[in-house]
């Protein structure tokens, strides 16, 4: 007997008569099998991975500028003052307070409800406002990272005739790189989970679709724990990566 | 070569250097020593600008360095500098540490810096660890090595700012070795120490600082048969 069948059999009997196995059984086939619904998740599953990616690539290019703008500006030499730098460093610290200050959901509310309002592509504008905040994030992090280095490594490569840019690349960054990469997997992970919260603004994710479904259903349990596992599964496999290039990056302290 | 004049830096209201002039011949191996604290190594820093003087000028080779439209990159191209805690680039292997600089900033091609490399490397004893990773070696090793990579630069003068302080007793002695080699070779060096014997040995002149000023300034023979300031006299009978 196929699912389906077993439906068809178990749905006749009246809810009070049913067994405790046969309730959950009918549950989830209704949050799961009925209507193809599951391709509903897997849609929201593919907008969130879309979502994500968008993001992410802001997050990085934007976390990355606005670290090496503080940066830059912090370690002038001292007694020059490079006007542009020092605007530059003004707008970026504004950005960093201002995302770092409101909550996430609201955020993406002034994006989708005000900024955006008369957008339809509510993924596009979602996608946007996560990127612009874990681009803050990011920054501090990659400004973390440059700052805890030992100074003597940017001085080892200056002394040696180096310039600021090219200590930064060949010497700097790429240590720093090493040392964050826990810290900045862990803003990935936030940033892929928060992905969720763009059902606010009709951003059609997997969340969006299990309160789709849940709703047709009136049976939130099945949506909801199948999208919890989704998110699970796809942190995992995420946190696997990260510990496979961690490893590799690693290469450099064997003794 | 280096000309300083009225030299003073202050961190905040710290002075940790009092207007001091002084000349360094080419050739010349210069000492400094004194006790911590007394401003040696801002002196030595200040000499390739890794510290801004406060106040007076650094001329080197004809160029005033504490100008700021001077090319400072160009002018620390020709100083190298030892530091005492190495400052060697974790994420590269020794090979590559070596021929960063000379590649990147256009001195020499690839090939023929890792040439270089190994031909310096052999000198030193450590060709064998030209692919090995910093994290690999000894504190010796580790200061060779550093010695090679300002050396790869092909420096007029270079700066050793405590070259054998954070190293273990027993491997003090391979990183002076190499210094006096260099020293025989006619190489420029001005050197911030606490080994006295490396300091009768090779210096040419050797200068006390504290308190931020030169108090005292000889050959090596008179500097430790008959110092005349009390206060070196007082340091020389702690650390002889």
């Amino acid at each position: 007997m196929n699912v389906d069948q077993l439906y068809e059999t178990l749905s006749q009997i009246p809810k009070t008569d049913l067994a405790m196995w046969q309730d959950v059984f009918l549950k989830f086939y209704r949050a799961w099998f009925a209507e193809d619904r599951w391709l509903n998740y897997f849609e929201g599953l593919v907008t969130t991975i879309e979502v994500t990616i968008i993001a992410l690539i802001i997050g990085v290019v934007l976390g990355v500028l606005v670290a090496m703008i503080r940066t830059a500006h912090d370690q002038q030499r001292p007694g020059t003052h490079n006007f542009v730098l020092g605007f530059l460093n003004g707008i970026s610290q504004v950005y960093v307070t201002i995302i770092r200050g409101t909550p996430m959901m609201v955020q993406l509310m002034i994006w989708g409800f005000v900024i955006f309002a008369t957008s339809r592509n509510f993924t596009l504008v979602g996608a946007l406002g996560l990127g612009v905040n874990s681009g803050a994030y990011v920054a501090e992090i990659i400004r973390g990272g440059l700052m805890s280095l030992d100074p003597g490594q940017m001085e080892a490569g200056r002394s040696l005739g180096l310039n600021y840019i090219q200590t930064m690349r060949f010497i700097v960054i790429p240590q720093a790189f090493k040392a964050i990469l826990p810290s900045l997997g862990n803003e990935f992970i936030v940033l892929l989970k928060d992905t969720s919260l763009i059902s606010v603004i009709a951003g059609k994710e997997i969340v969006y679709a299990a309160r789709a479904i849940g709703a047709r259903t009136y049976e939130y349990m099945f949506p909801f724990v199948i999208t919890a596992i989704m998110y699970l599964i796809m942190v995992l496999i995420f946190s696997w990566l990260q510990g496979k290039l961690e490893r590799r990056l690693r290469r450099s302290d064997r003794r | 070569m280096i000309d300083v004049k009225n030299l003073t830096k202050s961190f905040g209201s710290h002075v940790v250097l009092n207007n001091i002039s002084q000349h360094i011949y080419p050739g010349e191996k210069v000492v400094v020593i004194g006790p911590s604290g007394s401003g040696k190594s801002t002196f030595l820093r200040c000499l390739n600008l890794l510290e801004e003087p406060t106040s007076g000028t650094i001329t080197f080779d004809g160029v005033d360095i504490t100008d700021p439209k001077v090319d400072i990159n160009a002018v620390r191209r020709q100083m190298g500098m030892v530091f005492q805690h190495f400052n060697l680039f974790p994420n590269m292997n020794i090979c590559d540490n070596i021929t960063l600089a000379p590649v990147q900033t256009g001195l020499m091609k690839k090939d023929e810096a890792v040439e270089i490399a190994h031909a310096l490397l052999k000198r030193v004893g450590l060709d064998d660890k030209a692919d090995a990773y910093p994290a690999q070696l000894s504190g010796g090793q580790k200061q060779r090595i550093a010695i090679v990579r300002a050396l790869a630069m092909k420096p007029k003068l270079m700066l050793f700012d405590e070259p054998t302080s954070a190293l273990d007793p027993e491997m003090v002695g391979e990183v002076l070795n190499v210094m006096k080699q260099l020293a025989d070779e006619g190489m420029t060096m001005v050197v911030v120490t606490h080994e006295m014997g490396f300091a009768r040995e090779v210096g040419s002149r050797i200068l006390f600082i504290d308190g931020g000023q030169v108090q005292e300034e000889n050959s090596p023979e008179e500097f430790f048969s008959h110092p005349k300031n009390p206060r070196l006299q007082d340091f020389l009978s702690k650390v002889l």
